[in-house]
């Protein structure tokens, strides 16, 4: 009897212990540092406010994509969490606007991401953008050089690029001449430069137009005459990501076509072994656009503690921190009081890094408006998984060119339709 | 190496057999109330109530599932089509082309999945009986090489999959040593052939070790005065192969085969990591299938997914039960004898 | 040397070397190359830096760059050796602008040299990247993550082995209404793999309210068809008198059980502990699914918290799965002989 409620109380005060006022938990993922740094963050909050305790879930960016929405859907999941799928599962982020002291901070400084990371037509205030990202070429001075071939210049357009590019290649005998890494988003900059336009007028999606054929078309044709690096889009199905940063970073393509994240790996892998430079994105028949996006960090609907969500929120959003995370980071950061000020010192020893985030914040201004409509756009990720499952079947030679496109059509709408 | 393991037994089977006789009292009383039927059940009832709860129980969902849709993951969340995702999945305009399929990519893999099959378990069967028959001779340090080959059936898929990318990748190993004889590199994952063959390789690598000890173990069991026999009348080694080895090694055989035949329907965790069904989906597998429509995918299907899966869980459950045949008449043959 | 070639020529005792010795010793020695040279090489990799893992074409062993302390400059210098015109030279870089390099002789600190980056090599020597095992231990709880899979690997196997020696036990020994169809049954699932049945798993473990502790993990794969329906095929070799004798003594059914059908099952229990043990230890997928938090985290979902979105650690990657990898070997080495020989000896014959 005496066991009986010993082992009974015990499991209640474990069941207290899971629940206990005061824990706030974050799922994080990471792709370089900013685990690291924002552990250190947290450590500097806990000795603020000692009465919350913020446990750190350091997940693979695959669980955030395949298991959250299964976690939130059950009502359950983390308080806080790195999403960057953050439209897609907007029902299930908490508004803060009840809890935060200063609502107002939140819309001046945050405000121009918030339909990013709510329902739409909502006006609530769910999380803000750790970094900001903007998807952008790289190119390898040194092979460039050495190759005797003149960089293309502003202006420029992807043929430009491609074919100098491959001169390189062909001089300096490198795998191809560049690379795009496997994924819809990368080539949705592109796409938008070309006049493409997702977007119907209803919000729904709209079907392949001219713009994205046109691209699609070269990509192919570039994979086809092995300029493009034929192991990102072809060693892959579905809509599987892979990047190409090691070939560059190995000096195997002399060009290549990715984003601003990049930064902080290429300067830590490439060392002193060549000179890159960001170049921004090419241009297309009638813009020279990239795609933003990003991560946000937002807080879950389901917490059992909001106050406490909001108080750490508003610690790692207030414009200090941020300052100094972007600069340990090397991300760009999303705060618009920090941008307008500036003055970020970037905590890096390299001179290739200050440069090309300076590239990547002018070219920011480039995007075409319907490249920045795609990151609040409901169906922006089914759009992105079908472009890459069915073009890059069409590269593998599984595919003609006319039958991807009316898959890609039909894929959407099925997309579309069992969402319903 | 052996009084260690003793002691180790001796230790853990201690405290075992000590609550064993524990619950020895208790017992005979259950015994005597309820006779043999409540025996049986308390037998039975442990493994069958979880077995009903996370085995059973999500098999029976899962049809559920296969007759709705919608992307929500709570059954009352979603709408009930019938067989929608059936006819969804095997619709084909014209069934001689799979491009014409309403999901050719379900259908592409299945035919990879059925030549995958046919491929691999027809080299892995070769390959573990020709490595069974080395294994069986009287070869020095027997016992190593007997378990140099199980070796990577204890690594995990995942690793499996991670050691041999890293070796068969555009900058992997093998290349540099292609490139350091003189030769031109392949790029082994984005040929289509090479990349197919890959993933049939790197099954066969793990596998391999498990069905070559059973096959041994049916080898062992072959009594040696057949082949003395055998030898005195001269008969020449292939003939003893076909007339002696063969026939009765069958009962093993045949135990390897649908093992493995079950298996390579399965073949997902080490292609995956591998190739991640490229080139292009020159190996996408049922499997791989099943799990990016249902689960990898941003704009998850679970209904289509289960209505696959319950396709394929046909399919297995009809080797399962062939097995059983062919052992059953096996059984019967041999105690015919 | 001698005693090596003795040792593998040596053959069958009194034949003639024939064709089938050397197809033996091409099929070990191949066997060999293929089984262990992979492995070997993963370990290699793993002690690389991060810089060293992307490069082409990879070296087999792990080098790191060779510096040297220049009178007035702060930093050690990476040297390199220098081949032009004017002779092979061993220089230290102080930075390189473009293809040039702007480099000096460590014994004349003062003239910069500049020269072309394609006359010139690292010098290297071999080092190992300790810190990819180090750093993990330091940043990450993985003592904490060893526990746990050491704890979901013990309970698991030892309720597999209770639960599914007594149903097999039942199953074997006695007669009664419906058995068949509990067979059936359990052969017919003995092949549906996870992935088939992942979503409603996880929602009937989110119903029950195991999501994020280790008994879920744990439950959904004691109950396995596999062990149920192996150790029943051993089991139906023990002769039915044996128990017939033991009730004429009044043995109640437990210690029929308990005292005489386990103990005859050994080898087959041996041969599912170990199999046990290794799944177990190796499952990833769906540990992978119920487990989200990091107090709870398996090796194997620790490890895959090393794959980012968009860039994949390799260097720490490649460490954490040789770690992983060295209780399998201890396995492996202490107990090959009671697994090959489970192997051959269980119902599997």
């Amino acid at each position: 009897m005496k066991k009986t409620v010993t082992a009974f109380t015990l499991g209640l005060s474990l069941l207290a212990s899971t629940a206990m006022a005061g824990d706030v938990r974050m799922m994080w993922y990471s792709d370089g540092v900013e685990g690291e740094v924002m552990k250190d963050l947290l450590a500097r909050f806990h000795a603020q406010n000692p009465d919350i305790n913020v446990i750190l879930d350091e997940v693979a960016y695959k669980v955030v994509q395949e298991q959250l929405q299964i976690q939130l859907e059950a009502g359950s999941g983390p308080d806080i969490a790195r999403v960057t799928n953050i439209k897609t599962l907007a029902p299930h982020w908490l508004n803060l606007t009840p809890y935060l002291s200063d609502p107002d901070y939140w819309r001046t400084n945050f405000g121009a991401y918030a339909d990013w990371m709510r329902e739409d037509g909502s006006d609530a205030i769910t999380g803000f953008m750790t970094q900001l990202t903007l998807t952008g070429g790289f190119a390898n001075k040194t092979l460039f050089e050495q190759a005797g071939v003149a960089m293309p210049g502003a202006g420029a357009t992807w043929d430009d690029w491609v074919n100098a590019s491959a001169e390189v290649a062909k001089s300096q005998g490198t795998a191809a001449a560049f690379a795009i890494d496997r994924s819809g988003h990368r080539i949705s900059g592109p796409n938008a430069s070309y006049g493409a336009n997702y977007i119907a007028a209803d919000g729904m999606p709209a079907p392949m137009d001219a713009g994205s054929k046109a691209f699609a078309e070269k990509l192919v044709g570039w994979v086809a005459d092995g300029k493009m690096l034929k192991d990102t889009w072809v060693a892959a199905s579905g809509s599987t990501y892979r990047a190409a940063a090691d070939d560059f970073i190995n000096a195997a393509i002399p060009f290549y076509y990715s984003g601003s994240w990049q930064i902080a790996n290429l300067s830590s892998k490439i060392g002193t072994g060549f000179d890159w430079v960001a170049i921004g994105s090419p241009c297309g028949t009638v813009a020279c656009s990239g795609l933003a996006g990003g991560a946000a960090l937002v807080a879950v609907k389901y917490t059992k503690n909001p106050e406490d969500v909001a108080k750490v929120m508003e610690f790692l959003g207030s414009e200090e921190i941020v300052k100094e995370f972007s600069e340990r980071t090397l991300f760009l950061p999303a705060h618009a009081g920090v941008v307008t000020k500036g003055g970020l010192k970037w905590d890096t020893k390299d001179p290739n890094v200050g440069a090309a985030l300076d590239k990547f914040v002018s070219a920011a201004t480039e995007v075409a408006p319907a490249a920045a409509a795609l990151p609040s756009w409901k169906w922006a990720s089914a759009y992105y998984g079908a472009l890459v499952n069915r073009i890059s079947q069409v590269m593998a030679g599984e595919l003609t060119l006319d039958d991807a496109y009316t898959k890609i059509d039909s894929d959407i709408a099925e997309q579309v339709a069992a969402a319903k | 190496m052996k009084p260690l393991a003793s002691i180790l037994g001796a230790v853990i089977a201690a405290p075992l057999g000590w609550i064993a006789g524990l619950a020895e009292a208790p017992l005979r009383l259950w015994q005597r109330l309820t006779g043999k039927g409540g025996m049986i059940a308390f037998f039975l009832l442990p493994n069958m109530a979880i077995f009903g709860v996370f085995v059973l129980f999500p098999l029976i969902i899962n049809i559920v599932y296969s007759t709705t849709s919608g992307s929500a993951l709570f059954l009352s969340d979603r709408d009930f089509v019938g067989l929608g995702q059936y006819e969804r999945l095997l619709r084909c305009d014209d069934y001689t082309n799979t491009l014409t399929c309403q999901e050719d990519q379900f259908w592409t893999a299945v035919k990879n999945t059925a030549v995958f099959v046919v491929v691999q378990v027809g080299l892995l069967i070769s390959i573990a009986t020709a490595t069974a028959l080395i294994l069986n001779r009287e070869i020095m340090g027997r016992s190593f090489w007997r378990a140099m080959f199980f070796f990577p059936v204890l690594l995990s898929p995942v690793v499996v999959g991670l050691i041999w990318r890293w070796i068969l990748d555009r900058n992997g190993a093998l290349n540099a040593a292609l490139v350091g004889v003189g030769l031109d590199p392949v790029n082994w994952l984005l040929e289509r052939g090479w990349a197919f063959a890959a993933t049939i390789g790197i099954t066969i690598w793990a596998h391999l070790g498990f069905y070559a000890l059973i096959l041994l173990a049916g080898l062992q069991a072959i009594p040696r005065d057949l082949y003395e026999a055998a030898e005195m009348d001269g008969t020449p080694p292939g003939r003893v192969f076909w007339r002696i080895t063969l026939p009765l090694l069958m009962p093993n055989l045949l135990v390897v085969i649908v093992l493995s035949l079950i298996r390579a329907v399965q073949v997902f965790d080490e292609a995956y990591v591998l190739t991640g069904g490229g080139p292009g989906t020159a190996t996408l597998y049922l499997t791989q299938y099943i799990y990016e429509v249902g689960f990898a995918s941003l704009l998850k299907n679970p209904g289509l997914a289960s209505a696959a899966s319950i396709l394929m869980g046909g399919v297995l459950i009809v080797l399962t039960l062939v097995q059983l045949g062919l052992s059953n008449r096996n059984e019967k043959k041999g105690k015919q004898k | 040397m001698t005693r090596a070639w003795a040792f593998l020529s040596r053959r069958r005792a009194g034949s003639n070397w024939d064709w089938t010795d050397i197809v033996t010793f091409v099929w070990l020695g191949a066997g060999l190359f293929i089984v262990f040279g992979p492995a070997l090489w993963l370990v290699l990799s793993s002690l690389k830096s991060p810089a060293q893992l992307s490069e082409f074409p990879p070296t087999l062993m792990p080098y790191e760059a060779r510096s040297v302390i220049v009178a007035g400059y702060e930093n050690p210098l990476p040297l390199y050796k220098v081949t032009d015109d004017a002779g092979t030279r061993t220089l230290a870089e102080v930075r390189r602008v473009g293809t040039v390099a702007q480099m000096v002789d460590p014994a004349d600190p003062g003239t910069i040299q500049k020269i072309n980056i394609a006359n010139r090599t690292p010098e290297r020597d071999i080092g190992f990247s300790w810190s990819n095992y180090t750093d993990p231990f330091l940043k990450f709880d993985f003592l904490n993550y060893t526990k746990n899979s050491v704890f979901v690997t013990t309970m698991a196997t030892l309720i597999t082995l209770l639960t599914n020696s007594m149903a097999a036990f039942a199953l074997s020994k006695y007669e009664f209404r419906g058995r068949g169809f509990v067979i059936v049954l359990i052969v017919a699932t003995l092949m549906i793999p996870l992935s088939v049945i992942l979503v409603p798993l996880y929602s009937i473990i989110s119903g029950v309210g195991l999501i994020n502790s280790l008994w879920g993990v744990i439950l959904p794969t004691v109950a396995t068809p596999t062990g149920v329906f192996l150790l029943r095929q051993y089991m139906l070799t023990i002769p039915y008198e044996l128990l017939e004798a033991a009730r004429m003594d009044h043995a109640s059914e437990w210690q029929i059980y308990w005292r005489i059908v386990l103990p005859l099952t050994a080898p087959a229990l041996a041969v599912l502990a170990i199999f046990s043990v290794v799944w177990r230890w190796n499952d990833f997928l769906w540990p992978l699914i119920v487990l989200s938090r990091q107090e709870v985290y398996t090796l194997q979902v620790g490890l895959n918290a090393y794959a980012g979105e968009l860039n994949v650690q390799w260097h720490y990657l490649l460490a954490m799965t040789v770690m992983t990898m060295v209780p399998v070997v201890l396995v492996f080495i202490f107990l090959q002989r009671f697994i090959t020989a489970g192997i051959a000896g269980s119902g599997l014959k």
